[in-house]
């Protein structure tokens, strides 16, 4: 190997790795816009059973699901300012609370659902396959869309479990913080979509 | 400057890993380009025997050599190959990553990890793909289309090659948002966005489709594996769907497709014409705006996909409209290539005669394509061969060309060597002439009615078919041709200089092949690409 070149060194550039994630969130919004184009065709089209179909959705689980997410947006964005004022141990609780109310989010999620599952209100069951259309539709999408969304939660639990660990191991410091910077702009993304889901599947009865 | 050139190719300084794992772990673009290019290729050739299949039962009239399941199962799998594996990503994967950071005088792309990510998120897509053809129920029959309701009916492997779909599309995103940054946060001082080859604003256009369009494919493939796998109902009437609703999903992101694998070989022939002629380009801020147009135009046409959908009168209206519009852009390219070539002193070497040839065969598909961009004539040929023939001229006759084209021209750049020129202009001229037997009777038969995607046919399309097979043959020896000329020129090719053709882009300005980290000082512009001799 010659050794009058420059050693291969890895580019940087906080600039361009927050454009990323922009973009990167852009793609998610589409991928959900897919989703919300679906309800809006089908809510057009059986906007009676939709109604119905809602007011059968418990909203004081779904109220309280959307008071946690909120918090947690809050959260993890004063986590960033305590890195910036180098307060680590205010950060770390800061997104380990952040972390307790998204672990919140999906207990309620799962004791939401096997609620559902015992009435046997889930795809292809007989029950769901006996009610009219636009429920029909509606219980599908309830489920794909707070489905997705559940998996983002967890991905964005990911991103702030390895957040935590590099705080603590002062990887992530005042001076270089792009992942948390990251890891919670897509928090927020979970919880947009989470603003719009909670509307859109429980409150419009 | 070639022989210490040489000395610090990126083909040989290994870096931290060595042997295969120095590329299999690679993050260097020009690397990662290579083993894309090498992973195309393969594939390529595999999509392209399945083809030579299918032209060998439809040879003769009647069942020759394989049955009704057995050829729709060879058309989905050519298509799934043919498209998401090759064409899509294809040029903007091999000579984006490869030369997109040097053209605007960087040293990577911005993120060089996420692009091997992306190359193994590819990698596993692609595999998929040929593993459904092995696995569960026998090959999935649904056409590269996946139109619901069979598709979430059929028994056939149909998850498997969705997946595989979701992947590719998910591992063309991260490549798009790649690319995207690198444009914006990467240019040489002085690069300014007016100041950059062409072909890097074709890959900003079609990073920019990747970007806002493949979400939608990926969400309308995970609902249809969601129909299958779960019951949930969103496009299957029998579970209370509407399967209009997947077409006008499916093809929001499927026409924008044609966009993203057309305009990444547009921006090849346009770095090829000034090459050749040794003129400037000829209205560079036509040809860069005309990529974003067809881009953005692009966008909304993909109703034309389903006039015979039952679709209003007057939404077809515009989606034909839009269509017509989408011409334009296209046109002011053509054009503008055509007026690059006058005057200037025209060299007539493989990559000029695979980027004229480019323009022909993308003028039939062009043209072809308003006849059926036209309300009324699009019903007579609507699911006809007419339609297989039209997108074989553009994906094949345009982006194929053009990928061919852009090897001949980067090839001794890229490895360091030449090929033989006499060998790759009688392969071009096989291909040439394979190409058009091929897809030219099949526009014919097409117009009086012979149906796609039937193994069998009516006694009189038999010639057509017969001489479209025959083509078939000439056309696949000539590549075959061309591959084996390439090969030989990789290991016994003469050392190539590093400017052979007199280009005036920055590629040309390094060694052949380059250095590991591209430019040892960051170049300084100062002016417009595309300037060759006394036009300083």
């Amino acid at each position: 190997m010659t050794t009058n070149h420059p050693v291969y060194t890895e580019h940087t550039d906080k600039e361009a790795g927050k454009l990323g994630m922009w973009i990167f969130l852009f793609t998610e919004m589409f991928l959900f816009g897919g989703l919300f184009l679906v309800y809006a065709v089908f809510r057009s089209l059986y906007s009676e059973d939709f109604h119905h179909a809602a007011d059968e959705l418990n909203t004081f689980i779904g109220t309280l699901n959307t008071v946690f997410l909120l918090t947690s947006s809050m959260t993890v964005a004063m986590s960033i300012t305590a890195v910036q004022k180098k307060e680590r141990s205010v950060a770390l609780i800061l997104v380990l609370t952040t972390l307790i109310l998204a672990s919140l989010f999906l207990v309620n999620k799962y004791y939401e659902w096997s609620h559902e599952f015992h009435y046997k209100i889930y795809p292809g069951s007989d029950v769901v396959r006996n009610m009219p259309r636009g429920e029909l539709l509606f219980i599908g999408l309830y489920f794909m869309m707070t489905g997705l969304h559940a998996l983002h939660v967890i991905i964005g639990m990911i991103l702030l479990l390895i957040c935590l660990v590099k705080i603590k191991t002062h990887q992530i410091s005042d001076e270089s913080h792009l992942l948390l910077d990251n890891a919670a702009l897509y928090w927020h993304l979970v919880d947009l979509i989470w603003i719009f889901l909670f509307p859109l599947l429980y409150l419009i009865t | 400057m070639p022989e210490t050139g040489v000395h610090s190719s990126y083909l040989n300084n290994e870096g931290k890993y060595h042997g295969l794992l120095a590329w299999l772990l690679t993050i260097d673009h020009k690397r990662i380009g290579l083993m894309y290019f090498f992973v195309v290729i393969a594939f390529f050739f595999i999509g392209a025997m399945l083809g030579l299949l299918m032209r060998t039962e439809l040879l003769r009239p009647g069942e020759d050599i394989m049955g009704p399941q057995t050829y729709n199962g060879l058309f989905t799998i050519h298509g799934i190959i043919m498209i998401f594996v090759i064409v899509i990503p294809g040029l903007s994967v091999i000579f984006g990553n490869f030369f997109l950071p040097i053209l605007i005088g960087a040293r990577d792309v911005a993120f060089p990890r996420l692009n091997l990510l992306s190359f193994y998120l590819y990698l596993t897509g692609a595999i998929l793909a040929v593993v459904s053809q092995f696995t569960g129920n026998g090959p999935p029959d649904t056409g590269w289309s996946f139109y619901v309701p069979y598709s979430s009916e059929s028994s056939t492997n149909v998850i498997f090659a969705l997946v595989a779909a979701v992947i590719l599309g998910f591992s063309s995103i991260l490549t798009g948002i790649n690319f995207i940054v690198t444009i914006h946060r990467m240019r040489a001082p002085g690069m300014t966005f007016m100041r950059m080859p062409l072909f890097s604003w074709s890959i900003y256009s079609t990073a920019w489709i990747q970007v806002l369009a493949t979400p939608i494919i990926g969400i309308t493939l995970l609902m249809v594996i969601a129909e299958r796998w779960l019951n949930i109902g969103f496009f299957d009437p029998a579970l209370g769907g509407d399967p209009i609703l997947f077409q006008h999903l499916f093809w929001i992101y499927s026409h924008p497709a044609v966009y993203i694998m057309i305009l990444p070989a547009m921006g090849v022939v346009t770095e090829i014409f000034p090459t050749f002629s040794q003129k400037p380009v000829f209205g560079y801020t036509a040809i860069a705006l005309s990529s974003l147009a067809i881009a953005i135009i692009g966008y909304f046409v993909w109703g034309h996909h389903m006039f015979t959908s039952g679709t209003s009168y007057l939404s077809r209206l515009f989606f034909s409209l839009l269509t017509f519009l989408v011409a334009v852009p296209s046109a002011i390219k053509v054009f503008n290539w055509v007026s690059t070539m006058y005057g200037g002193s025209i060299d007539l070497k493989p990559p000029l005669l695979y980027a004229i040839a480019f323009i022909f065969l993308f003028m039939i598909g062009g043209l072809t394509g308003l006849i059926q961009g036209a309300l009324a004539t699009n019903i007579q040929v609507h699911d006809t061969s007419f339609v297989v023939a039209h997108f074989h001229y553009i994906i094949f006759g345009g982006m194929g060309f053009a990928a061919f084209a852009g090897i001949h021209y980067w090839f001794p750049k890229m490895f360091g060597r030449m090929y033989n020129f006499r060998m790759a202009n009688i392969a071009w001229g096989i291909i040439f002439i394979g190409f058009n037997l091929f897809y030219f009777p099949q526009l014919i038969i097409g117009m009086q009615g012979m149906p796609r995607r039937y193994f069998d046919y009516l006694p009189q399309f038999s010639t057509g078919q017969f001489i479209s097979s025959i083509g078939a043959y000439i056309m696949v020896s000539g590549l075959i041709m061309m591959l084996i000329n390439l090969i030989y020129g990789r290991y016994h090719g003469t050392i190539a200089p590093a400017n052979p053709w007199k280009g005036g882009t920055l590629e040309w300005q390094i060694p052949s092949p380059p250095p590991v980290e591209n430019f040892e000082t960051i170049p300084h512009i100062t002016r417009r690409p595309y300037f060759y001799g006394d036009n300083e």
